[in-house]
């Protein structure tokens, strides 16, 4: 819990639990500008070509100049929408980005007249579930949108979106439990404290063996539906996607929530596997925030790294991935982690008999595979 | 790591100069044949070159072109002919500067200028009568205020250009077949295809890039573009063109 509530609810409390309410918002809204910016200009150099570069230096402006453009246009309702989902569905998509980036532990505490409290909007007790029920939550406002948009694509784009959040959010739910295992809490801040110290070698990125962290990398691409995984927006398949009948501020909300999402994942992965706040003094102080932004940008050009590298999934070798590779991996890992809480001989013993099995296993489905093959030759035969 | 290699390319290609030439700031260079806005030519004397015989008119595929001829006042004559363009107008939200006009007209009264910024904010504006495609008293374009001229955009804006092609018949080489006009006389012929200089294919036979990458032309933010490590290796050709002494317009119009 936060130290800030331990003295009672006073009048200073509130206010500053309302200061940093709005600081968080603005952070986040500060971060999505830059972000939109930074990914563009980024794929940009990745493509041979020097992207946004005439509103403000160096184009800094140009994300807040497509912002205002957006919010000055007209927005279309189409004929065939349900109107007021049609008129929600943005924002569903967008608070749940917000909400998830307020459980993020940024530094360590600070004091505000007398009053010492952690540079995180809320420390719930449960901070890793509200993760993963807003992550959750997030997909209604993108499969609302496509439904209620009255129209056969966003339909479409809407109806992937959660075909691929559901099969995502158990690998990711596995990794994250993996974390939990080990840390032994479910708060945030709980988890970043708990891989302090020895600065790299007590990540969690390097305490779980890297396994995890690279499922919950990939699950949560998938789950913020970023490329390579950006199927319900697959624009030579589905128009637009799940907004295709969205302009104006529809639109622009859309665009703010997948970029917010970006830019939560990044947090919340740096905070579960990278130490969150962690890392060397400089020059005596301790400088959390500073390591914490080092860290976000550092996954923010992983991301853009990804998307101008990878080219997009086909819906069938999504669904592959997430049941076929990342939930048995994942499954898998975390017996071996287990294990390892025991005894690390019953860690390798896990290890080695999940190896065995997994080899067993696929020796048997490669069998049972060219049985079937063999039977349908026979088959054609006959016929 | 086959699934990791193209991670290698977009992470070197990030490092890597790019090709974006930043278009308001730094301009390339125009081809000398280039296809802009349209200029009325005038004899040495002052007179107007057309005719106002609808040949444009007639060939433009955009339609346009509004020409209407009128007889020439003997009094005050205003074309060397019988009759003179009364009326002439080009719609510049039709026209598709192909040049069929430059190549109908029987006396080289249309040309085109280098010029293609140019706007307006309404259709009306859009269409420019005899008094804006005349050329000045100087024998060049008018530059009229919403237009936007570079240096360079008024060069070899004649009918000079347009006979002129380094590829035409060897026989008509060095012969010039055009009038004079304003300005700048009867013009010399450019380099034809028997000089050895024109055998380099990848040397620009346009004088005007020869002249904006050697730095002859004064002007805001015109980049060196393109060819320089190509022609960088022949030692003949630093700086301005070999031909320039026959290419060079004469007279003081620079």
């Amino acid at each position: 819990m936060d130290p800030l509530f331990s003295h009672g609810i006073t009048l200073a409390v509130v206010l500053i639990v309302l200061l940093k309410t709005v600081i968080t918002f603005a952070l986040v809204l500060v971060s999505v500008l830059f972000m939109v910016w930074y990914e563009r200009k980024v794929i940009s150099y990745m493509q041979n070509r020097v992207g946004p570069n005439r509103a403000g230096p160096y184009g800094l402006g140009q994300s807040l100049a497509d912002g205002i453009k957006l919010f000055f246009k007209e927005g279309f309702v189409p004929d065939q929408a349900d109107r007021p989902v049609y008129r929600i569905a943005p924002y569903l998509a967008m608070v749940p980005a917000f909400l998830a980036f307020s459980i993020v532990p940024i530094g360590g505490t600070v004091t505000i007249a007398h009053n010492v409290t952690r540079l995180q909007l809320v420390d719930p007790p449960w901070g890793i579930l509200f993760l993963l029920m807003v992550s959750s939550v997030a997909v209604y406002g993108v499969m609302l949108a496509g439904w209620s948009s009255g129209s056969k694509y966003p339909l479409l784009g809407g109806v992937r979106a959660s075909a691929q959040m559901v099969s995502y959010e158990a690998a990711m739910g596995l990794s994250t439990a993996a974390v939990v295992l080990v840390t032994g809490a479910l708060s945030t801040s709980a988890m970043v404290a708990s891989q302090h110290g020895s600065f790299l070698i007590r990540w969690n990125a390097i305490r779980l063996g890297f396994v995890p962290f690279v499922i919950f990398l990939i699950a949560s691409t998938a789950e913020i539906e970023r490329p390579p995984f950006d199927l319900l927006e697959a624009e030579q398949e589905l128009v637009g996607g799940f907004n295709t009948e969205y302009s104006s501020i529809g639109f622009a909300l859309f665009y703010l929530a997948s970029f917010m999402n970006t830019v939560t994942t990044s947090a919340i992965l740096v905070t579960l596997f990278f130490g969150g706040p962690d890392g060397p003094r400089i020059a005596g102080h301790s400088v959390g925030p500073f390591w914490f932004l080092v860290k976000i940008f550092f996954f923010l050009f992983g991301y853009v790294w990804l998307r101008a590298t990878l080219p997009r999934f086909r819906y069938d070798q999504l669904m592959d991935l997430g049941w076929k590779r990342l939930i048995p991996l994942s499954l898998g890992w975390l017996l071996v982690l287990a294990g390892m809480r025991v005894n690390w001989r019953y860690g390798f013993a896990v290890f080695g008999g999940g190896l065995v099995a997994a080899a067993l296993l696929y020796r048997a489905l490669a069998v049972g595979r060219r049985t079937a093959e063999v039977e349908t030759l026979r088959e054609g035969t006959r016929t | 790591m086959g699934y990791l290699d193209g991670f290698k390319v977009t992470g070197r290609i990030i490092t890597e100069p790019k090709v974006t030439t930043e278009y308001p700031d730094e301009k390339r260079p125009k081809p000398e044949r280039f296809h802009g806005r349209h200029v009325l030519n005038r004899y040495e004397d002052g007179m107007e070159k057309c005719i106002g015989c609808e040949l444009c008119a007639g060939v433009c595929p955009a339609r346009c072109i509004y020409v209407r001829g009128a007889d020439n006042p003997p009094d005050a004559p205003v074309s060397p002919g019988e009759r003179y363009g009364f009326v002439y107008e080009i719609n510049f939200l039709r026209c598709i500067h192909c040049d069929m006009c430059v190549e109908a007209c029987p006396t080289e009264a249309i040309t085109e200028s280098k010029l293609f910024e140019f706007s307006f904010t309404n259709r009306e504006d859009s269409i420019y009568t005899r008094d804006e495609l005349l050329v000045g008293d100087d024998g060049k374009p008018q530059q009229l205020p919403w237009e936007d001229w570079r240096p360079g955009d008024d060069r070899n804006t004649s009918g000079w250009v347009r006979a002129t092609a380094p590829s035409g018949a060897a026989g008509y080489e060095g012969r010039p077949l055009w009038s004079g006009e304003l300005g700048y006389g009867v013009r010399p012929p450019q380099r034809g295809q028997s000089d050895p200089a024109s055998a380099d294919e990848t040397a620009p036979t346009d004088l005007s890039v020869w002249e904006m990458e050697a730095g002859e032309i004064e002007g805001a933010g015109i980049r060196r573009v393109g060819r320089s490590g190509a022609r960088g290796s022949g030692t003949d050709r630093s700086g301005p063109p070999p031909a320039s002494p026959e290419t060079r317009p004469e007279g003081s119009h620079d």
